[in-house]
């Protein structure tokens, strides 16, 4: 069963578990608007394009930061894994970070307000979304029945009450929302004024389109999965980044038995790009993504691979014999991804044998 | 800091506007030409007659780009909700409380501009209590025993609703319980779930890939960035699936170890329920495509001590977990979401999870069934669906637990019945 009603459970904060990556190429005054929420918190800065700029972190904050060069040294010849001039580089911050969740957010976003008026806490939702189960099994049409003032309705089997753990938190925008470039030109003005007040788990065996602006995870549990691929510079393709991360985390949680949760929170997305340059970015994408959709569909993972980089590796090697003669590019991605694996696991050593707490499925 | 206009783009600037005129681009080039299509977009002036004028060209990348935006000449309007089809739909009510005075005073702003089937529980004994001003056919036990002649199939208790089902000639139908009022929104305005159910009936489900702002089509929404365009045709939805504001449908067992839990929760959101993931579908507030779905949905699980409140029943969560198998299986799409309903404080939980515990038991061997059930390319309709699935149920769980065994038959019987006197009305 869900929680008592009778008090709200304090969330904790998870100061010394949490950090918080943030890709930049501008500045991050964004920050200070963010403070009395992400203060407590270790921020993992990654720094994009000219590593010879330098980037304003307002006082007070605790953080490391990460331009190309940083990331050459670390990485060596295995930087060519990660991204450069695109904010898919931000995955280095997962690969780097020491702790268990991760939380990520684009420098454009903002503090949003509930329907009352009241500023809300982003990150606070996102890990009460982590720390309480999904439900992949089954519907659950009252949305997340961990929250407050709600539960699993009549029908839900108990057995299936448990639930997964969750292993992402995927939030969502307030104003600008997270459309495709055909769709921006269309609808220059549209902008998302709906505050939907749920949280919800994205069936098991349903795709989504995950989007990097608003994320959470928790990266003991799926960190290797969320290599956000080769966009960018020298790339011919841009702004997949995420949703490739999404497609392969999705198909190794379902596999595994871990839960990923879409809805609240909302932030407040203030910047809409170029969308000429975006559909110069996408261009390839939207044709790709009609073959990538079927392939990820019907990705099949063996039994024995029981952990994330196991699955991930299984994932590269489908990719190069399915999605090579779409186009070269997957080959490289292909590679890319192999690359990242081993780049996680010789960063990460003890996380190298893990392997999940539930059955493989 | 941006680069002065070119040359060329200041022509294409010009020539937006003024695209009428023209009756030929094909000697433009390529990249000229799609810019110009672009552009032609943005300013929001892509008219038919503009649109031909770019496909008359034959230019393979115009061409591409006009599919993958999936643009095409007829636009099919999205309804909006103040021009519903009321000659198509019924409203169906089975009425387990005598006295339906304040329950259709409640809901006479919008009922009464459609027909109801009042189907009166053949159990109840007291005459029903109606008030006058609304386009209303009732239904009592001797019409369902003259109607349906002999049959093993009860419609006793909320099953009395597929009674109204069976002889109702619309399309669509939307079925409420009669202890359900309107609700009000998060703006404290009235819903009319009669429009809100309408319009998720009317307007395609996306069943294949998931949303992240749930429904797209409604105002104000979309795809989001990575949604497929093969896949932003949708599909038609054939089942909407409300929900409850006050009394939820929770079951017996969380109610009684939470008396107090009301849910206060407006959601504003409704979103397709992807294809393979099952779902409790509650009765208490749905509407459907009687055209596309038939038979699907009938009077089948009947619990031992089935009883008079929704705690003691499982009806139309069998129903449900058959009627989502047929839609995944025929490509029909399932909503779920608004519109909510306010369901008065009814029964008492603890009285009735001592009735309850058989049907909450009898999940836990419904759930793995369906979730492993596939029916064969043959079954084409819905009756032929619900036949196939009878028969794999009495071979599955009929063994284990007569109440399935008699379910089965139940399911066989209500397709014939259906044919005798269903089919007839459509």
């Amino acid at each position: 069963m869900a929680n008592p009603s009778s008090s709200v459970p304090a969330t904790p904060v998870l100061k010394d578990e949490l950090d918080i990556v943030i890709p930049t190429i501008r500045n991050l005054d964004f920050l200070e608007q963010w403070r009395p929420f992400f203060q407590p918190y270790h921020l993992i800065i990654i720094q994009d394009g000219d590593p010879t700029k330098t980037i304003n972190v307002p006082e007070g904050f605790d953080y490391e930061l990460y331009n190309r060069n940083d990331i050459n040294r670390i990485l060596g010849p295995k930087a060519s894994c990660i991204s450069f001039k695109d904010s898919a580089c931000r995955c280095f911050g997962y690969m780097v970070s020491k702790k268990k969740y991760i939380y990520t957010i684009d420098d454009d976003c903002f503090v949003a307000k509930d329907p009352s008026g009241k500023e809300i806490n982003a990150l606070q939702q996102h890990i009460k979304n982590l720390l309480s189960p999904s439900s992949p099994y089954f519907f659950n049409t009252l949305y997340d029945p961990y929250r407050e003032g709600t539960d699993f309705v009549r029908g839900y089997p108990f057995s299936l009450r448990g639930g997964a753990p969750t292993a992402v938190s995927h939030g969502l925008w307030l104003n600008i929302p997270d459309y495709d470039a055909p769709t921006q030109l269309v609808k220059p003005l549209e902008r998302n004024t709906r505050y939907v007040d749920a949280v919800l788990t994205i069936p098991k065996g349903t795709l989504f389109p995950m989007c990097g602006m608003n994320l959470a995870f928790n990266r003991e549990l799926i960190g290797p999965a969320m290599y956000f691929g080769l966009m960018g510079d020298g790339q011919p393709i841009g702004r997949y980044d995420d949703m490739w991360a999404g497609w392969c985390t999705k198909v190794i949680c379902d596999h595994l038995g871990l839960g990923v949760k879409t809805g609240l929170p909302y932030i407040w997305h203030s910047k809409a790009s170029n969308p000429f340059v975006n559909l110069r970015k996408e261009y390839k994408g939207i044709f790709w993504q009609e073959e990538l959709i079927p392939f990820f569909q019907s990705v099949s993972l063996p039994k024995d691979c029981t952990s994330v980089q196991q699955c991930y590796i299984e994932i590269s090697k489908q990719v190069k014999a399915k999605l090579g003669k779409v186009d070269d590019y997957f080959n490289k991605l292909a590679d890319a991804m192999v690359t990242w694996i081993e780049a996680w696991d010789e960063l990460n050593p003890s996380s190298s044998a893990t392997v999940h707490n539930g059955a493989a499925k | 800091m941006r680069n002065p206009p070119s040359l060329l783009s200041l022509a294409i600037d010009s020539a937006v506007p003024n695209l009428p005129n023209f009756d030929d681009l094909s000697p433009l080039p390529d990249h000229v030409l799609v810019d110009l299509f672009l552009r032609t977009l943005r300013a929001g002036k892509l008219t038919e007659k503009i649109l031909n004028l770019f496909v008359a060209t034959g230019k393979e990348e115009v061409l591409t780009l006009i599919r993958s935006l999936n643009i095409r000449r007829v636009i099919t309007p999205v309804l909006p909700t103040t021009t519903i089809k009321d000659n198509e739909v019924d409203i169906v009510i089975g009425a387990l409380r005598s006295d339906l005075t304040s329950f259709l005073n409640g809901w006479r702003s919008v009922f009464s501009q459609f027909h109801l089937i009042i189907v009166k529980d053949p159990d109840l004994k007291e005459e029903l209590k109606i008030p006058d001003g609304f386009n209303l056919t009732v239904y009592t036990k001797t019409d369902i025993d003259q109607i349906v002649g002999s049959t093993a199939l009860s419609f006793s208790g909320y099953s009395c609703r597929y009674f109204g089902f069976l002889v109702s000639k619309r399309k669509y139908i939307i079925s409420i319980d009669d202890d359900c009022f309107p609700a009000k929104d998060n703006k404290g305005i009235f819903v009319d779930a009669m429009a809100q159910h309408i319009e998720n009936l009317t307007t395609p489900a996306t069943p294949f890939f998931f949303n992240t702002l749930y429904d797209p089509y409604r105002e104000g929404a979309d795809f989001v960035r990575g949604y497929p365009f093969s896949l932003r045709n949708g599909v038609d939805c054939a089942l909407s699936c409300g929900l409850w504001l006050n009394l939820a449908d929770l079951d017996a067992p969380t109610q009684a170890l939470k008396p107090g839990l009301r849910n206060n929760h407006y959601v504003d959101a409704v979103l397709t329920v992807p294809r393979t993931t099952l779902m409790p579908v509650s009765g208490i507030n749905i509407a459907f495509d009687r055209e596309a779905l038939g038979p699907a949905l009938f009077p089948a699980l009947k619990l031992a001590g089935e009883g008079k409140v929704r705690w003691e029943t499982m009806e139309d969560i069998w129903c449900g977990m058959c009627v989502k198998v047929v839609c995944d299986h025929l490509g029909l799409g399932v909503k779920s979401g608004i519109p909510y309903v306010w369901r008065k404080d009814r029964g008492n939980a603890v009285e009735s999870l001592k009735k309850e515990w058989e049907g909450v038991k009898l999940m836990e061997e419904i759930v793995p069934f369906f979730q492993s059930l596939s029916l064969s390319r043959t079954a084409a309709t819905a009756e032929e669906c619900v036949v196939e699935m009878a028969t794999t149920v009495k071979q599955h769980l009929g063994t284990a637990h007569p109440v399935f065994g008699r379910a089965a038959d139940s399911m066989v019987e209500w397709v014939r019945v259906w044919k005798a006197v269903g089919s007839k009305s459509s």
